[in-house]
């Protein structure tokens, strides 16, 4: 990597995206909070994050303008394109819908709809848990049973495009990728040094 | 499968740990950041910041404490101790805290935690509650509020289900009966308030051994573990405790 990547973390009025800026940074990234399109689709890579409920995020995404283009930026990455990082409820928008706002279109790069975690004991699932996943760039470097922090009470279908799974009440999806369209339903700017590794994996994906 | 997690809690007072302790790895033990960081390459899940001296003026080094932990420190952090409405909320979280936890400011307003859940989402929300044995029956428990001082009357069962129904993501409960004790949690406590809880329960006030954090899971149902005293005097490491609970057949995350 001859110099930093660029990083657009996208602003769009929710709670704490900050953690997912700092991590990038503390990786050596230019990473920046915007909602504007020029610097966003002037980035390297693009990174949604998402906190809180389904409709509260594509609602908000909507209202500031965002919705096209995060679909079409996701849609490119899925496609080879520019890269493009969802974390948590950002995994869960990159699907056509959610049980937790039924009616409510997501970015429907994937099909399927998000689900509650029925056989759960207790929700949110908000802990530390061990992943299951696929060899992929995304867990370079990583053990096949790493450990990641979750806070969800909903998931995706799993499918074709699942690189990692959990187990809580059920076997659960927990990472998704298709070219170089990557999401995570896991915390990994909130997950230590595992959580770096696969944010550095990520930028090296974007690496310039 | 649950996974508990292991919660060193720093009390902090105007920028500086309260019950700090001279850990060889660390050059100034009673720096906040610097302990939170030692916590998070030992092991720990979370971390807890209280701030206990909760004026305005710590409030502005409360939140230097944050940027600055947030800056190095990628595991998540809940930080309590003087928030009274939804911009104090902000403050803190736009800092880079993951959760704030909210005690009195909850009581004197519980419409408070349906705000704090609906501008930040219910899993930044933490209500802490303070409950001791009632004198007319001790299987009663009630909250009490400003850091323990003052009775409210509430019954700790009732009050945890309202703050759910009102956008609780988690409960903190702390035992004022045991707190400071090393006696262990009061498990009956625990069970009481536990059963009728659907989100996360985190069990405080007490600890003395390892062996209590095991008797706060197996008997006491928590969902997590939060302990200051017997980690702040390097008693015991986080290793040693995660290490304990995984022998009582726990499920924990592996340390480094």
């Amino acid at each position: 990597m001859t110099s930093a990547p660029v990083i657009a973390v996208l602003d769009y009025g929710i709670g704490n995206l900050r953690s997912a800026q700092k991590a990038l940074e503390h990786l050596g990234a230019k990473a920046f909070l915007t909602n504007q399109e020029d610097l966003i689709l002037s980035a390297d890579a693009i990174v949604l994050p998402g906190v809180g409920s389904f409709g509260r995020c594509v609602t908000a995404l909507e209202d500031c303008g965002l919705k096209e283009i995060t679909k079409s930026a996701a849609l490119e990455a899925s496609k080879g394109g520019r890269p493009f990082l969802g974390i948590c409820v950002g995994l869960q928008m990159l699907f056509s819908g959610s049980e937790e706002t039924p009616g409510l279109n997501g970015l429907g790069i994937f099909d399927g709809n998000v689900s509650l975690l029925s056989n759960a004991e207790k929700l949110p699932q908000m802990q530390w848990n061990s992943l299951d996943s696929k060899d992929h760039a995304m867990f370079r470097q990583l053990s096949e049973d790493s450990w990641v922090y979750f806070v969800h009470s909903y998931a995706a279908p799993i499918g074709l495009y699942t690189v990692a799974t959990c187990t809580y009440g059920e076997e659960i999806c927990a990472a998704v990728a298709q070219k170089n369209l990557w999401a995570t339903q896991f915390h990994p700017e909130k997950s230590g040094e595992t959580g770096l590794q696969v944010l550095r994996n990520f930028l090296r994906l974007a690496g310039r | 499968m649950k996974t508990v997690r292991v919660i060193p809690c720093l009390d902090v007072d105007n920028g500086r740990v309260v019950k700090g302790i001279n850990f060889l790895e660390l050059r100034d033990a009673g720096d906040p950041v610097q302990l939170a960081s030692f916590y998070d390459s030992e092991g720990a899940d979370e971390l807890v910041f209280l701030d206990i001296a909760a004026s305005p003026q710590a409030q502005e080094t409360m939140i230097d404490v944050v940027r600055r932990t947030a800056e190095q420190v990628f595991i998540p952090f809940t930080v309590g101790g003087g928030i009274r409405n939804l911009e104090d909320a902000r403050r803190i979280l736009r800092a880079g805290a993951d959760k704030v936890s909210v005690n009195t400011a909850a009581i004197e307003r519980p419409q408070l935690v349906r705000e704090l859940a609906e501008e930040f989402g219910r899993q930044c929300v933490v209500v802490a509650v303070d409950a001791k044995r009632t004198k007319a029956d001790p299987r009663k428990f009630e909250i009490f509020s400003h850091g323990g001082r003052n009775a409210t009357g509430l019954d700790a069962t009732e009050w945890v289900q309202e703050v759910e129904g009102l956008g609780a993501g988690e409960i903190l409960q702390t035992s004022m009966d045991r707190d400071g004790t090393l006696d262990g949690f009061d498990i009956e406590m625990l069970k009481e308030i536990g059963q009728e809880c659907a989100v996360p329960l985190i069990a405080s006030g007490g600890v003395g051994n390892l062996q209590h954090l095991v008797e706060g899971v197996l008997e006491g149902g928590a969902d997590a573990v939060l302990a200051a005293s017997i980690f702040h005097f390097g008693e015991h490491s986080i290793s040693e405790a995660k290490h304990h609970l995984k022998k009582a057949g726990i499920s924990i995350r592996p340390t480094p």
